[in-house]
């Protein structure tokens, strides 16, 4: 009984140990998201390229696809881009992008000056109301959503190579399937 | 970690932005009230540390517009927290629910005092136990005073 008693400090030090190593290791600025599992909400947005025309969610049911929340003001899209070009290019998945906040010369500028347009369609959500519906709390965030409308996948904060290889590729693959 | 550059760009949007446009404010009290009521209670997931009340951060802005909007709209606090935690997750609440995720968090500090109160009493009792005085045999005692006589 004693000897139990004096490993119990060591038993609750190793404890707060494992919790503080996993804390590390955990990055606290992103929120996970409510909305994987659920169906993506439903938009009717003016286009970026023709403001006239409305583009609606519902156009892409019956597809995998993603939705890629940009601006030209967020420098870490900047450095997605190459990528989202590259997945563009591999023509697995249409891309939609929804420039979020932004003014629309400086977007099309943007993408002209990117090296290039890797989305099928971009919408603007000038106000972002539809960034507050889709729950979206720093740029850039890409949601893979699926035939049935429903989010899969959230990604917050930039594509890397890896992500690509080791996530988005697989459930597209798996989604595609469905 | 690139995700810290997108953490530091939005941080520094929470602080740098000072000169804003001016916040547009409800024509009735009660709705402002209950904006305000809300704006506190609710976490700006952009500067996780603040209250939406307190941030300055572009998105905090335009939740506490929204907020105002379905406030007019004669919405419950209920409705509004739920519109929320439906996209931003429970994150958002200063004061989450109890769930079996949260019940760490929420039991957690009454098991530590717990143990802390337990370990307090077994200690204390540990002292208090009385010295049992021993009484010396016959023998012993005859002993003992024969060598206090030598030491003389």
């Amino acid at each position: 009984m004693k000897r139990l008693l004096i490993i119990i400090p060591l038993v609750i030090f190793l404890l707060v140990v494992i919790f503080l190593a996993v804390g590390l290791h955990r990055d606290p600025s992103e929120v996970p998201s409510p909305l994987v599992g659920k169906p993506a909400p439903a938009f009717n947005l003016p286009r970026l390229d023709d403001p006239e025309t409305l583009f609606s969610s519902s156009q892409m049911q019956g597809q995998v696809w993603l939705f890629n929340v940009w601006a030209s003001w967020c420098a870490p899209c900047r450095e997605e881009h190459p990528l989202l070009l590259k997945l563009a290019a591999s023509q697995l998945v249409p891309i939609v992008g929804m420039n979020y906040k932004d003014q629309r010369e400086k977007a099309l500028i943007w993408l002209e000056q990117g090296g290039g347009d890797p989305y099928v369609v971009t919408v603007s959500d000038a106000d972002g109301r539809v960034g507050i519906d889709y729950g979206v709390y720093g740029l850039p965030e890409t949601y893979v959503i699926d035939k049935k409308g429903d989010i899969r996948y959230k990604q917050i904060g930039p594509f890397t190579e890896q992500i690509i290889a080791e996530k988005i590729l697989p459930l597209l693959m798996e989604l595609k399937a469905e | 970690m690139k995700y810290c550059v997108v953490f530091y760009v939005l941080l520094l949007s929470c602080t740098s932005l000072s000169a804003q446009d001016a916040v547009p404010l409800a024509a009735d009290p009660k709705v402002e009230a209950q904006v305000s009521r809300l704006a506190e209670e609710l976490r700006c997931v952009v500067c996780q540390n603040q209250t939406l009340a307190d941030s300055d951060a572009p998105l905090a802005g335009d939740l506490r517009n929204q907020i105002r909007e379905m406030a007019a709209q004669n919405m419950s606090d209920q409705e509004i927290v739920q519109y929320l935690v439906a996209r931003y997750g429970d994150f958002v609440l200063y004061r989450p629910p109890f769930k079996a995720t949260t019940a760490l968090l929420w039991l957690g500090p009454f098991v530590l005092l717990f143990i802390a109160a337990l370990s307090v009493v077994l200690i204390v009792r540990r002292r208090e136990r009385p010295v049992t005085a021993e009484s010396l045999s016959p023998a012993d005692s005859q002993r003992l005073s024969e060598l206090l006589k030598q030491e003389k």
